[in-house]
């Protein structure tokens, strides 16, 4: 067995630290080590997406990726989206309103794609949508109501938006 | 699946990378993007005794148009040259390539670099390089020196790359004025390999024909194709719908497509003939403009 090695990592804005062995791979250190089981596993293969998450600011694949890469690195996971109150992410609550789940296996990764999607482009088309969730599958909604989901959520952002510049401005 | 065991190393100058090269030989790999080296890993297709984990070595990742060539750094991602403006305004024919190479996440991770490093001829940078007669600068223990691409892709995952190299930059001559290029792909479903794809690159003269021409076929065979039977045929000549025929059956001709679960061979002839003459035609519209 390779040595392990001590490796650290911002997770939902918590520090954490382990030592790891070099062929864990990301998605396993989360779920086992850090026993945020939300990140799911799906295909294993690099191919379906359920194990995207966020690290610095991008989306990856955390079941091709090994732990020990991500040292010092910062990884939002779906466990970090609702706000600490327990208040549900505008994504959250689109894919909730929009019935943007069914069996909900793939809907952890769907929403860490468009977290980021939303982030870069908080007005994407259709086709952008379609496009920034081309590295998830997902085998029950026929994405329809994905995309549905992620409009609702891109609204009620930019509404939230505009209500706190003017806030800001009459504050002023 | 997890992968075998190996030691992990992450070396923080190129010097430093290339003496682990030396050190661990044949049992070591570099580790960049790691979109191809870990799934194959966990196939144990690979089982390599050490990783060399380039990722933490600073300078390499840059796109530049500096002293004659386009430069694009060893650890630039695939993202980052869809993102670049610079490419998208004046080198269109690799922002075809890197849309449809795999899909967003991966792109996030995957180098151009380790796409062609790799050798295998069902990546989508090695034909569109091929088009563009890039270069690749490969650093080792005896420094540096440049491969053009055709002298690059030796055989199935084989590079012309030393055991003690690293693909630190690749060299695109500049976009000259009435140039255009064009990657068609078809792919069964998002993050497929080709099923075929044709990458061309022209450059026509003042009369409007053609003065320059590439043309590269991905996973059509043990390693990607240059047709230079088609090129120069096309050399001189106008671009019209006749010519483009002519090119795209020589394009075809060339291929060495073996039947699989992508289709039968003569298909993906077939497909390499159309989509040729489709590459063709846009590299011409873009050219023009």
């Amino acid at each position: 067995m390779a040595k392990k090695q001590l490796i650290t990592v911002k997770v939902n804005g918590r520090e954490r630290e382990a030592a790891v062995e070099p062929r864990v791979l990301l998605v396993h250190f989360i779920r086992e080590s850090l026993q945020l089981t939300g990140t799911h596993i799906g295909c294993d293969t690099s191919h379906c997406g359920a194990c995207t998450v966020v690290l610095n600011g991008k989306t990856v694949k955390s079941c091709t990726m090994f732990a020990v890469q991500a040292d010092g690195a910062e990884i939002l996971t779906v466990e970090g989206l609702a706000s600490s109150a327990g208040e549900l992410h505008a994504l959250q609550d689109g894919f909730k309103q929009e019935h943007g789940l069914q069996c909900g296996f793939c809907t952890p990764g769907m929403l860490m794609s468009s977290y980021a999607l939303l982030h870069n482009n908080p007005h994407p088309s259709e086709e952008e949508i379609r496009r920034g969730i081309s590295g998830n599958l997902c085998r029950c909604t026929g994405y329809q109501n994905i995309v549905g989901a992620v409009q609702y959520a891109a609204a009620k952002m930019a509404k939230a938006a505009s209500e706190a510049s003017v806030a800001e401005g009459v504050a002023k | 699946m997890i992968p075998p065991a190996f030691e992990y190393l992450r070396p923080k100058t190129i010097p430093e990378a290339i003496t682990l090269l030396q050190q661990h030989g044949d049992d070591a790999k570099i580790l960049s993007g790691g979109q191809s080296l870990i799934p194959m890993m966990k196939l144990r297709i690979a089982r390599p005794g050490y990783l060399i984990d380039i990722n933490r070595i600073s300078g390499l990742s840059y796109i530049k148009e500096e002293a004659g060539f386009l430069r694009i750094g060893g650890l630039t991602r695939e993202a980052e040259l869809e993102a670049s403006p610079l490419i998208r305004s004046k080198y269109p024919i690799l922002i075809d390539t890197a849309h449809v190479i795999a899909d967003p996440q991966v792109r996030n991770l995957a180098t151009v670099a380790g796409n062609l490093a790799h050798g295998d001829p069902a990546n989508d940078h090695p034909a569109t390089m091929l088009a563009l007669d890039a270069q690749v600068v490969a650093t080792g223990s005896r420094g540096e020196r440049v491969i053009p691409i055709e002298e690059f892709f030796l055989s199935l995952f084989s590079t012309a790359l030393e055991p003690d190299e690293i693909l630190t930059e690749i060299r695109i001559p500049l976009a000259l004025p009435h140039s255009g290029g064009a990657y068609f792909k078809l792919e069964r479903k998002v993050g497929d390999f080709a099923t075929a794809a044709v990458a061309a690159q022209v450059t026509l003269d003042s009369s409007g024909s053609v003065q320059k021409v590439g043309i590269g076929l991905t996973n059509v065979g043990p390693t990607p194709i240059k047709v230079q039977k088609a090129e120069n045929f096309l050399r001189g000549k106008k671009l019209d719908e006749a010519n483009i025929r002519q090119v795209a059956q020589l394009a075809a001709d060339d291929a060495q497509p073996s039947s699989d679960l992508r289709g039968p061979a003569e298909y993906k002839k077939g497909l390499i003939k159309e989509l040729a003459k489709r590459a063709l035609a846009r590299a011409a519209e873009r050219a023009g403009k």
